[in-house]
């Protein structure tokens, strides 16, 4: 069953978000002018569909080990992407640093001649392939930015990363066998025109920094992080890693990773878990982003991504968690890493529900796979860079914040086990059965906080897991937080996507906890 | 977009020779107005890749990307340095590449461990590129789909068919230079059975497919055999959808299939056996003495005639037949310049051979192996592996595992394309999807393992970045402790 047109109509009367709304101008005219001769150029050549991504990144990287700058690196890429429909086969064909409209027109061309190899291996059964209709946008969108973080002087970063390395070696003592910490900041301009007559630009920054340190033992290594195991991340500039301010945690994390080497282990037992929003953020993203991609749910990833345990005749009445458990499906949210105005096909950024008091209710999805699986609305398709297919992604992919505060669920807590940080993660194809390491575990007794813990870990299964939530928090100001995720791996070629998951600290009953090998 | 100025062609070598000569020229014209001299490598890869996936039997993503990379690399004052790269290679852009270059490693704190340039080597021929393979189209690559649906007898399909040139161009300021292709071909796929009813005779779940899988990696597309890959992987499904057995958590001796061994080397290799991790104190690796079986012999082998690996890293250090693991001896590491200089400036180490093992990630993620290869043993054939086992499992592929301790090596993860019960010598039947948390190194310590005598060359990723999949050859292996933790056990 294919959309309506007032359902897709709907699609139109969201507009894009503005965090700072600008026009197509942010993006230079003539990769407009690359991307609609490549679309033309494919249309020409017997594609009845085609669309164009030229994009212009810069990237840096700066990474301080043990006093000492080991890393800056600054990178620049672009190119053009073409995505070709021929009869029913997609093609896609990218090219780096195109000098002309002759270039862009023979990707465009390559595009429908890789496309027309598709239709020679089609699916037995198969219907004609459809795009779910999305009015075409004209338009512009640009990420918040109060600090542009190309303009932060170098010496102003590395003073900083180098300065926390000394700071977690000092607290820590000699045990610390490694101090590092990193910074890493994007600038994205894509210029986005289809034979449908869409035409938006986009200027997304992103960045983020993070440190950890390593305490080495006689038979065993410690880890202690912040602000997450691999920083944190979003759509802004650097006021986010100001904000951070790292220099006021780096004693602290140097202190627990020395301590950890002697810490008792985390029990083997059945108890009650409190995980902290860190480690709740990849939770999410493991156990409820993966498992709502509707290309792994229609089978389109079965031999590497995997698929899904849910089955699409039960949506919107399938019970994945309990009451407490509302998780949306949000690229608008100012700053989190996530957002955007388009997604890498056109569709405009909208909220959306996909779990509602427990109830699986919603999908990320793209045109041809919303048209297929008959659902009604896209907006999930991303692509690294302009040399990678767009293909079915999360976005920001969030836990609503809970009626409680931490200290409420601590308290509440008789005997149970508070764990953050990942240091492991580990999750089935069907993304149902996982195993999670934290770096730092907290025995619960009696309501209070006791006994640092070393190596927790913690397994079980999706559904079980999420329905055994009876405590989340949130209330309180700081305790939800959107968590910036800059590595998401998905995809053959290989892609990496940034993606975000707003997270609260959460109680699960029941959970296996202490695995070991 | 592209920066007005003269266009360098890069659809070959001598186009990347002259992108790299001329950015040394500019490194040497924009650094000379500096208090010393500048140190700079420079390398531009011209990378094609093609990769048709299919899912449901059918085509449903068909890519292909060209891109030309210049990546550079400048030290000043013996240490600070910098790392730029970009896929402009026009007159105007290099110029831009190497002032951004210059000006970065200015602003830079002096790196006490900035470990030099490769400088003046001999670099080998390597293998080389398959030209059939270079030039292979979306036509040749969906004759390969078409092979592995047809041969598995009408059962629903998925997987891959790939093909890449790489060439490089790499050189530096203290007298390197050197070039090389190469290419590679993949076909790697799984097909899908309905299973059968469950033990007690309840109904299958309908969204459940029994799975398996049929994988492999070459230099040249000619030596792949996409038929015999997509009837492997449908018995392997056919067997994975009997009634599935049940089994307890615990240890259990245990066949890997080659795909499974593979990935206990990967990790393997990117922890305990890379030079970082020496460094830094992570890895539990004893070199020189008895850690593993007798049986095993772990080797980087990027000069074998059927590599699909450059015979130089990213950093232009040239490579070579390295043995990691002799007769069950750890005998050296994976190294970079960096790790392999801390590790020569470190004392009560054996000396250890310098490695190829530098790529675009190395900085991050540490040095990496480029052609792994697990030499076979006597053990004979899965079956016969199978057939020495009077209760355990065989696992024919692992899934999302995950270092969990990095001293003991203790992954854990899931078994996936096909696991069996085998008692008595024999396949009883499927499991279903098993959890283990196992340390590596334990379970491949002295006594407990039988290596099986046919390797197999299996396409994997080892470099966390756009370089491309290795081909790494390992053969099956019986391991006698398997820590399960999960799953399907209970």
């Amino acid at each position: 069953m294919l959309l309506t047109p007032s359902a897709a109509s709907s699609l139109t009367a969201t507009p894009p978000p503005t965090a700072s709304a600008s026009p197509p101008g942010a993006v230079p005219s003539a990769a407009f002018d690359l991307a609609q001769a490549a679309v033309e150029a494919a249309l020409a050549a017997g594609a009845r569909f085609a669309d164009a991504r030229v994009v212009d990144r810069r990237h840096e990287a700066l990474t301080a080990r043990d006093g000492d700058l080991r890393q800056l690196s600054q990178t620049t890429e672009a190119g053009i992407g073409v995505r070709a429909l021929v009869g029913d086969g997609w093609g896609f064909a990218a090219l780096a640093d195109p000098t002309g409209e002759r270039d862009a027109r023979a990707t465009g061309e390559r595009s429908v001649a890789v496309a027309r190899a598709s239709a020679a291996v089609r699916a037995p059964g198969a219907g004609p392939v459809e795009l779910l209709p999305v009015p075409p946008q004209r338009g512009g969108w640009s990420s918040g930015c109060a600090r542009d973080p190309f303009e932060v002087p170098l010496a102003e970063k590395a003073d900083l990363l180098v300065g926390v390395t000394h700071a977690m070696r000092k607290a820590g003592g000699s045990v610390i066998g490694v101090a590092e910490a990193l910074s890493a900041a994007w600038d994205t301009r894509t210029a986005y025109v289809s034979s449908e007559g869409a035409r938006t630009g986009q200027h997304v920054r992103e960045t983020g920094a993070g440190m950890h340190c390593l305490a080495l033992g006689e038979h065993e290594v410690q880890r202690r992080s912040y602000p997450a195991f691999r920083g944190q991340y979003g759509t802004r500039g650097w006021e986010l890693v100001d904000e951070l301010d790292l220099p006021a945690h780096a004693e602290r994390i140097g202190e627990e990773a020395a301590a950890l080497l002697t810490a008792p282990l985390c029990p083997s037992e059945e108890t009650t878990l409190v995980l902290g929003g860190e480690q709740m953020s990849l939770q999410i993203h493991e156990s409820v982003g993966h498992a709502i991609e509707l290309d792994r749910i229609l089978g389109w990833e079965a031999a590497y991504a995997g698929t899904s345990w849910l089955d699409l005749s039960r949506l919107g009445d399938l019970r994945f968690g309990s009451e407490l458990m509302n998780i949306t499906i949000d690229p608008t949210i100012p700053g989190a890493l996530g957002s955007f105005g388009y997604d890498d096909e056109g569709t405009p950024a909208a909220a959306r529900d996909a779990v509602r008091g427990g109830i699986w209710t919603g999908v990320l999805s793209g045109r041809d796979s919303a048209a297929l699986a008959g659902y009604d609305h896209a907006g999930s398709v991303r692509a690294d860079g302009y040399g990678r297919l767009p293909m079915v992604r999360m976005t920001n992919v969030g836990l609503e914040p809970g009626p409680h505060s931490l200290e409420e669920v601590v308290a509440a807590t008789d005997d149970g086990v508070l764990m953050e940080h990942n240091r492991s993660w580990s999750i089935d194809d069907k993304r149902l059965d996982f195993q999670f390491g934290c770096e730092i575990g907290w025995e619960l007794k009696g309501g209070k906080r006791g006994r640092m813990l070393r190596n927790p870990s913690y397994t079980g299964t999706g559904p079980v897991f999420w329905n055994s939530l009876d405590m989340l928090a949130g209330r309180e100001p700081g305790e939800w937080r959107a968590w910036g995720t800059p590595n998401c791996g998905k995809g053959q070629p290989g892609q990496v996507g940034h993606t975000g998951h707003g997270a609260a600290p959460a109680r699960f009953t029941g959970v296996r906890v202490g695995v070991r090998g | 977009m592209s920066t007005p100025g003269t266009r360098h062609q890069h659809d070959g070598t001598q186009q990347l020779d002259a992108v790299v000569e001329r950015v040394l020229d500019e490194v040497r014209r924009q650094g000379g107005a500096g208090a010393g001299p500048v140190e700079a490598v420079v390398r531009a890869d011209l990378h094609r890749l093609a990769l048709t996936r299919f899912a449901g039997s059918g085509i449903h993503q068909n890519t292909e990307d060209e891109r030309t990379g210049v990546h550079l690399r400048v030290a000043l004052d013996g240490g600070r340095s910098a790392t730029v790269s970009t896929t402009r290679t026009t007159t105007a852009a290099l110029a831009d590449l190497v002032g951004a270059a210059l000006a970065a490693a200015r602003l830079s704190p002096r790196d006490a461990a900035w470990p030099g340039l490769a400088g003046p080597a001999r670099v080998p021929a390597g293998a080389g590129p398959d030209d059939a393979t270079a030039g292979a189209g979306p036509a040749e690559r969906a004759a390969l789909v078409a092979a592995f649906v047809e041969a598995a007898g009408g059962l629903e399909t998925a997987g891959y068919a790939q093909t890449t040139l790489l060439t490089s161009a790499v050189a530096d300021t203290a007298g390197l230079h050197a070039r090389a292709s190469s290419t590679g071909a993949v076909v790697d796929g799984i097909a899908r059975a309905l299973p059968a009813s469950g033990l007690d005779g309840s109904p299958p779940d309908a969204s459940f497919r029994a799975d398996g899988v049929g994988r492999a990696a070459a230099r040249s597309l000619a030596d792949l055999d996409a038929a015999a890959l997509g009837a492997r992987a449908a018995r392997r499904a056919r067997a994975q959808a009997a009634p599935a057995q049940p089994l307890r958590r615990g240890e259990l001796p245990v066949v890997l299939e080659p795909s499974a061994v593979l990935d206990v080397v990967a990790g393997l290799l990117s922890s305990t056996f890379s030079g970082r991790g020496l460094v830094e104190g992570t890895s539990g690796v004893r070199l020189g003495e008895q850690q593993l079986d007798p049986a095993l012999t772990l080797l980087d082998d990027p000069l074998d005639p059927a590599s699909t690996a450059l015979p130089f890293d990213t950093e232009g250090t040239p490579a070579s037949r390295t043995e990691l693991v002799r007769d069950g001896v750890p005998r050296a590491v994976t190294t970079d310049r960096r790790t392999a200089a801390a590790l020569a400036a470190r004392g009560g180490l054996p000396a250890l051979p310098t490695t190829a093992g530098a790529h675009d990630a190395s900085d991050t993620w540490g040095p990496v192996a480029q052609a792994p290869v697990l030499a076979p043993g006597s053990g004979g054939s899965v079956d016969e592996l199978v057939a020495g086992l009077e209760h355990g499992l065989l696992v024919c592929d692992l899934w999302y595992t995950r270092l969990a301790e990095a001293r003991r090596s203790v992954w854990t993860g899931l078994t996936r394309n096909g696991t069996f019960l085998v008692r008595d010598g024999e396949v009883v039947g499927p499991v279903g999807v098993l959890r283990f948390t196992q340390s590596y190194l334990e379970a491949l310590a002295p006594g407990a393992v039988t290596v099986g005598s046919d390797a197999e060359a299996l396409p994997r990723s080892l470099t966390f970045g756009a370089a491309g999949t290795a081909r790494v050859v390992v053969p099956p292996l019986r391991l006698a402790r398997w820590n399960v933790t999960g799953g399907a056990a209970t």
